[in-house]
């Protein structure tokens, strides 16, 4: 009992984790129709962001003070990858807008490649996995049989929060509707006087805070980032986004929680263990695909008049 | 005379080889209807597209207000020109109230961290955008569905909410592409009495239809375009009388087709 309930907490927390880098794949999807497989490398350049504030722009005693430390950590990630996914959409997908969607898409590998080795290769000891500070209260929470890291359980939190921050921005915003609507038909959301550009330069910065934010809390959460942490981590979280339904908010989120669990109780109560827990999560991908091809929250797509 | 509020000035639209658009120009004055009527490919609704910057005319220029109107359709919508559109083009997925709320977008004003964090300001401005699309949904007679999704209405409802979304941009200026297609003759005479009531409000409105009785009964002035050329213009009457009408548009006395047409478009009626 004691480790069901320790690997549903840690299942929660990794699929927090998820989330974070998940909303950006299906928030880029519903507007431009394009699976940006360079967004792990977002949520990876965001976790070197903010080690590069703690090692290079905090003062050393600064450095002792988590609740100095992080917030500038945090900001310093979210920064870092907004920039990086703005000159992506700018020089990489904008001039590719008309192109077929063919296209676009390896463009998205070759980014994800090129970000990678300019990581490792410019990073100072990237070249490995890099220790990444403590930069949270250390001391680990003991609810009833069950061990929380501190950080795992703020991973949770601000997953959480500011999936519910987003879900309500777009439903009940004016750029909110205006992203929906661009989703939906762009043209008519021109003619409504929405700059189409403008509106997915802002869903591009929205996916990249997320993942900086969660390139961070993962850096603290971990121990230790390495140029590669974007690719693994952003396979579970398309993968959350395609089982939730890609281009939905709420089933990004509930994929990625489905998808947490799943590795973490498939790693302790299924055959293969941890060595297996991909085959497991990829099966039930498969699974929901088959009978359910526009995942748990999708809407089917219709023919347009 | 006071300046025409819209003023297309010898708009000519060629694609290719083809031109759908050859030196047209209309006027239309402050707080009057215009018709626009003409058989199917004459370039009615390439002529809309050229009004909202959908298009840009390879020769001529289109003048709201005097001043030459933005290329950039969601310019032009800032500016004060709306349209509704011959295939109805809704967000489906989205609420009556949403779709509305989104014909507010220009008119509204809302900082990022206002937007997130929903302080005094945003609510207002939300409420206030609220009540306006209460207000046009109600003026429309959609007053009870707003909670629906847009493509759970019937037919005629959507072509009613597309015309409360494109009020919702404040426009100096309504184009309505065939406001009645599909309508039975009482959903018509509602239409018609909601196109003079929009007049009332100060609105000038430019209407497409292929009803030639609902045109010659509804507008103050009346431009028959073919294959792409402005052939007669004029009042309801003059234009009815026209013999180049008759012979070219019509073919047959206007009762005559009259009676065809309305045969034809309740045949039509899904």
């Amino acid at each position: 009992m004691g480790t069901l309930l320790q690997q549903i907490a840690n299942g929660l927390i990794f699929g927090g984790l998820i989330a974070m880098v998940a909303l950006g794949y299906t928030m880029v999807y519903g507007i431009i129709q394009l699976i940006n497989f360079a967004h792990g490398e977002i949520f990876m350049t965001g976790a070197f962001g903010g080690l590069a504030v703690y090692s290079w722009v905090l003062p050393p005693a600064a450095q002792q003070i988590w609740y100095v430390a992080l917030p500038a950590m945090l900001v310093g990630g979210a920064i870092v990858s907004v920039v990086v996914a703005l000159l992506m959409e700018r020089f990489a997908y904008r001039p590719l807008r008309n192109a077929p969607r063919l296209a676009p898409l390896i463009t998205a590998l070759g980014v994800s490649v090129f970000l990678q080795e300019l990581v490792r290769i410019f990073f100072p000891g990237a070249s490995s996995a890099v220790p990444f500070p403590n930069a949270f209260i250390t001391a680990p929470l003991h609810i009833g049989s069950i061990t929380i890291p501190a950080s795992g359980l703020l991973m949770l939190i601000v997953s959480v929060v500011l999936s519910i921050v987003l879900e309500t921005y777009v439903n009940g915003s004016r750029m909110g509707r205006a992203m929906r609507a661009t989703a939906q038909d762009p043209d008519t959301a021109r003619l409504m006087g929405i700059n189409p550009d403008r509106v997915i330069v802002l869903t591009f910065a929205i996916g990249a805070v997320l993942a900086g934010v969660g390139g961070v809390l993962y850096g603290t959460y971990i121990h230790n980032v390495d140029p590669y942490i974007g690719f693994q981590n952003g396979l579970f979280a398309f993968a959350a986004a395609v089982l939730g339904g890609i281009g939905s908010i709420r089933g990004a989120v509930i994929g990625a929680f489905v998808i947490g669990l799943i590795k973490n109780l498939a790693d302790i109560y299924l055959p293969g263990g941890t060595a297996y827990d991909y085959v497991w999560i990829f099966i039930l991908l498969i699974a929901v695909l088959v009978f359910r091809p526009q995942g748990l929250f999708g809407e089917a797509e219709r023919v347009r008049a | 005379m006071s300046t025409p509020v819209l003023q297309a000035r010898d708009v000519s639209m060629v694609f290719g080889g083809l031109t759908a658009l050859k030196n047209v120009s209309l006027n239309l004055d402050e707080g009057k209807i215009v018709g626009l009527i003409g058989p199917n490919g004459a370039g009615k609704t390439t002529f809309f597209n050229c009004l909202t910057g959908l298009y840009t005319p390879t020769t001529g220029q289109v003048l709201l207000k005097g001043a030459v109107l933005p290329g950039d359709p969601a310019e032009v919508t800032a500016a004060g020109v709306a349209r509704t559109f011959q295939n109805i083009r809704l967000f489906p997925s989205m609420t009556v109230l949403e779709n509305v709320l989104l014909g507010r977008h220009v008119r509204m004003r809302q900082g990022p961290l206002a937007s997130l964090f929903h302080g005094p300001s945003f609510r207002r401005g939300e409420a206030a955008a609220r009540d306006r699309a209460r207000e046009l949904l109600a003026f429309v007679g959609l007053g009870k569905v707003e909670d629906e999704l847009s493509r759970n209405l019937p037919y005629g409802d959507q072509r009613r909410l597309e015309i409360a979304r494109a009020l919702a941009t404040d426009p100096a200026v309504l184009l309505l592409d065939e406001p009645t297609a599909g309508m039975n003759p009482q959903e018509t005479e509602a239409a018609r009495q909601l196109i003079f009531r929009i007049r009332d409000l100060g609105i000038s409105v430019v209407v497409i239809e292929h009803d030639t009785k609902f045109i010659f009964t509804l507008c103050d002035q009346v431009s028959v375009l073919v294959q792409g050329e402005l052939l007669v213009e004029g009042t309801p009457d003059v234009v009815r009388g026209d013999p180049r009408v008759v012979e070219a548009y019509l073919g047959k006395p206007p009762e005559e087709v009259e009676a065809e047409l309305q045969a034809v478009q309740e045949g039509e009626t899904p």
